[in-house]
């Protein structure tokens, strides 16, 4: 994967610099893009940072996305430090929402509320553990490709759904493959109440608390990755399994339990989205989330940190886009949609090239630094 | 009388099947032949689904503002190859990841087709019905009304046969056409063995004094022509008009049936032809209910739709049969340097 450090790069031009950088070219082309089509790039700024922070229900539409871009963004980063490409999160999500769902509907009645919200929690995280733990296990012992296997699986999950909302879960007498509502002690309290409670007046939003969660998650996963021992053979068998395997790490189980952690933070968008937002199970809650996730991960760098602040810009641009399409006639979230593939491209696929221009720009700084005679340059 | 009757349905039935099995197979045969090039020369596309929607797009639009076939397919040509060469800079000239370039392309164009479509054509990310002169024309409908009228046995075979065979677009009888060429080309030329052997152990081609990013860049180019043509076929011939996201999978279904065709083009013509069928199975049962003695009640649509994915899943997994990948398939290539 294209994670490691580039030699001939400063740390820091690595870290920070080449990020923001394929970030900017990312921007320059779809405002580029969105100039050809007639907007504004500058307007499109302005309204759509309004949106996303101009005023507090925006700013709780804002963290509710970013909670499930949270999700995504860290199974995918898991799945690289271990050095897999987990192009499944979609199908993990669908299925840790369908077992959210599932669970919901079946234990509202006979859990009690303290042990609800867990239950759903565990859910959510089996289910999408699962969906990604059989992808795993067919790579390590028998040698198919998680890219490809992760793929086929997003197409069965959401066929299973389908299959499962049209045939058995649809509520009765209704014409939408929707399930009942969910009995009000299995969904997530929503921020609004839980700041309510605490006197701190919050408009009404999809903002539950999951957000919560993915809060805790954050540090969870980098202490799991840099301070367990099981995290030390997930990074060592991604960095060099022969070396890992030589060091006594099985290679097969660690691949297995890396997809399956990863499936399991996938598969608490069903949390968030299921039992949080919505309240009853449907088609299609993921909504593309799972790849959202891929750039989020990417630009985030694969690190915890970075991964927060990129869930909060596809969070900003998701709320923003969704504002624009009411403020600019013709401008749609499809904008955002380009985005994203801009920024997988940028700072995913042409990130070798991208590393390449700047290792030259910064030969070319240097060079010129260093001829009066005076040559800091950086330190580095 | 009634049996005479019955025959006739029944040619009705399964022609129409037959018939729809190949327009739905085309545009995965046309995908899948573009994902054999470029996988057997070692890159991975997981971006033929993108490739598909953005020629798509540019197919329709240019049909709709020309009125020019030619202009559209060769439009829709162009950026096909624009897209692969995109490719071939991120993971050939330099060493990017092919999977997620595969998935750049293919999340751009999802939504770059939208932002252009609405903004050019104001209606909800569609453009409109292509003209008649535009839209590919059915070919030897002529012969399929000869066999129709035949004595005897014109009302069932020949019908069975005409719906079947005849009145199909160029593209599909093209797609067979081209497979047949690919497979020349692949496995008859010295390009297509230089093309394998660049999949199988680049470094040996090298060696040989071989350009590895030439034989690469060469089979992108082609496969960006027939990711163009898959493309192309869905709004000049199976739809009447590009619709937002209209490729719906069928890229990854390609792929899947050029893994389940174990990488070579009669597999992967056999493999798309399979999947064609279950789709046009699948079409035809919704809404329709089992037999009592198999319980009865809705047939799973569903489950028909997911079986192309999961047999591809079972079939990587060396459960029936095996399907092994070229060698160096998804590592990029970095010559040594002296």
């Amino acid at each position: 994967m294209s994670t490691s450090t580039f030699p001939g790069l400063p740390r820091w031009v690595d870290v920070v610099v080449l990020p923001a950088f394929s970030l900017a070219l990312a921007l320059g082309v779809a405002a580029l893009v969105s100039m050809a089509v007639g907007f504004d790039p500058g307007q499109v700024l302005v309204l759509l940072v309004k949106g996303a922070f101009g005023s507090r229900a925006g700013i709780g539409y804002t963290l509710y996305y970013a909670t499930t871009f949270v999700f995504t963004g860290l199974a995918v980063a898991v799945a690289l430090h271990g050095g897999l490409f987990n192009i499944g999160a979609e199908g993990q999500a669908t299925v840790g929402g369908l077992f959210v769902g599932l669970a919901a509907l079946a234990w509202a009645a006979v859990l009690p509320p303290v042990l609800m919200l867990p239950a759903l929690v565990l859910a959510g995280a089996l289910g999408g553990a699962l969906w990604g733990a059989v992808p795993g296990a067919l790579q390590a012992w028998r040698g198919s490709h998680v890219v490809i296997t992760t793929i086929m699986f997003n197409f069965v999950a959401s066929a299973l759904l389908s299959y499962l909302l049209v045939n058995t879960l649809k509520a009765p007498g209704q014409m939408a493959p929707e399930s009942a509502a969910f009995d009000p002690a299995a969904r997530l309290p929503g921020m609004h109440e839980l700041l309510g409670a605490l006197g701190i007046a919050w408009p009404r939003t999809p903002l539950n608390a999951s957000v919560l969660l993915a809060v805790a998650a954050v540090p969870l996963v980098h202490l799991l990755l840099q301070r367990t021992r099981a995290g030390y053979a997930l990074r060592a068998v991604g960095h060099a399994p022969a070396a890992a395997h030589y060091a006594g790490i099985r290679p097969a189980g660690v691949t297995v339990g890396t997809m399956a952690l990863s499936g399991a933070l996938a598969g608490l968008v069903g949390v968030n989205e299921i039992a949080g937002m919505h309240g009853r199970l449907l088609l299609d809650f993921v909504a593309g989330a799972g790849f959202t996730g891929i750039a989020v991960s990417l630009i985030g760098r694969n690190h915890p940190v970075g991964i927060v602040f990129a869930a909060l810009l596809f969070g900003a641009l998701y709320q923003g886009g969704a504002e624009l399409s009411f403020e600019l006639p013709g401008f749609s979230r499809d904008m955002v949609y380009m985005l994203q593939g801009l920024i997988v491209l940028f700072a995913g696929a042409l990130t070798p090239a991208v590393a390449g221009w700047l290792r030259s720009g910064l030969r070319a700084l240097r060079g010129r630094a260093a001829a009066p005679g005076a040559g800091e340059g950086g330190g580095g | 009388m009634d049996e005479a009757l019955n025959l006739a349905a029944w040619a009705n039935v399964l022609g129409t099947l037959v018939g729809s099995t190949l327009r739905v197979a085309t545009p995965l045969i046309l995908c899948a032949l573009a994902g054999v090039l470029s996988e057997r020369s070692g890159v991975v596309d997981i971006g033929l689904e993108g490739k598909m929607l953005m020629t798509a797009f540019v197919a329709a639009s240019v049909g709709v503002l020309t009125g020019s076939t030619v202009l559209a397919l060769g439009a829709a040509i162009v950026a096909g190859v624009a897209l692969s060469m995109l490719h071939g800079y991120a993971c050939v000239s330099h060493p990017g990841d092919q999977m997620v370039t595969g998935m750049a392309l293919t999340l751009t164009a999802g939504g770059f087709t939208m932002v252009v479509a609405l903004a050019a054509f104001k209606t909800g990310g569609q453009t409109p019905p292509l003209p008649a002169g535009v839209r590919a024309e059915p070919w030897l409908a002529g012969v399929g009304q000869a066999l129709e009228a035949l004595p005897l046995v014109g009302p069932t075979l020949g019908r069975f046969l005409s719906l079947a065979l005849f009145g199909h677009t160029l593209f599909v009888y093209g797609a067979f056409a081209l497979a047949g060429l690919v497979w020349w080309l692949v496995y008859r030329t010295r390009f297509g063995l230089r093309l394998r052997a660049a999949g199988e152990n680049p470094a040996m081609v090298d060696a040989a004094g071989v350009s590895v990013r030439k034989l690469r860049y060469q089979a992108l180019a082609l496969n960006g022509v027939l990711a163009a043509l898959a493309g192309s076929f869905l709004v000049l011939a199976l739809n009447p008009a590009f619709q937002p996201h209209m490729t719906a999978g069928r890229g990854f279904m390609a792929l899947a049936a050029l893994i389940f065709g174990k990488w070579h083009p009669r597999g992967a013509v056999l493999a798309c032809l399979l999947f064609g069928f279950m789709d046009a199975v699948a079409i035809r049962l919704q809404g329709a209910q089992l037999p009592a003695a198999l319980g009865g009640g809705a047939v799973p649509v569903q489950a028909i739709q997911a079986l192309p994915y999961v047999l591809t899943v079972v079939l990587l997994a060396g459960f029936i049969g095996h399907a092994v990948a070229p060698r160096a398939l998804g590592t990029p290539y970095v010559k040594e340097r002296h």
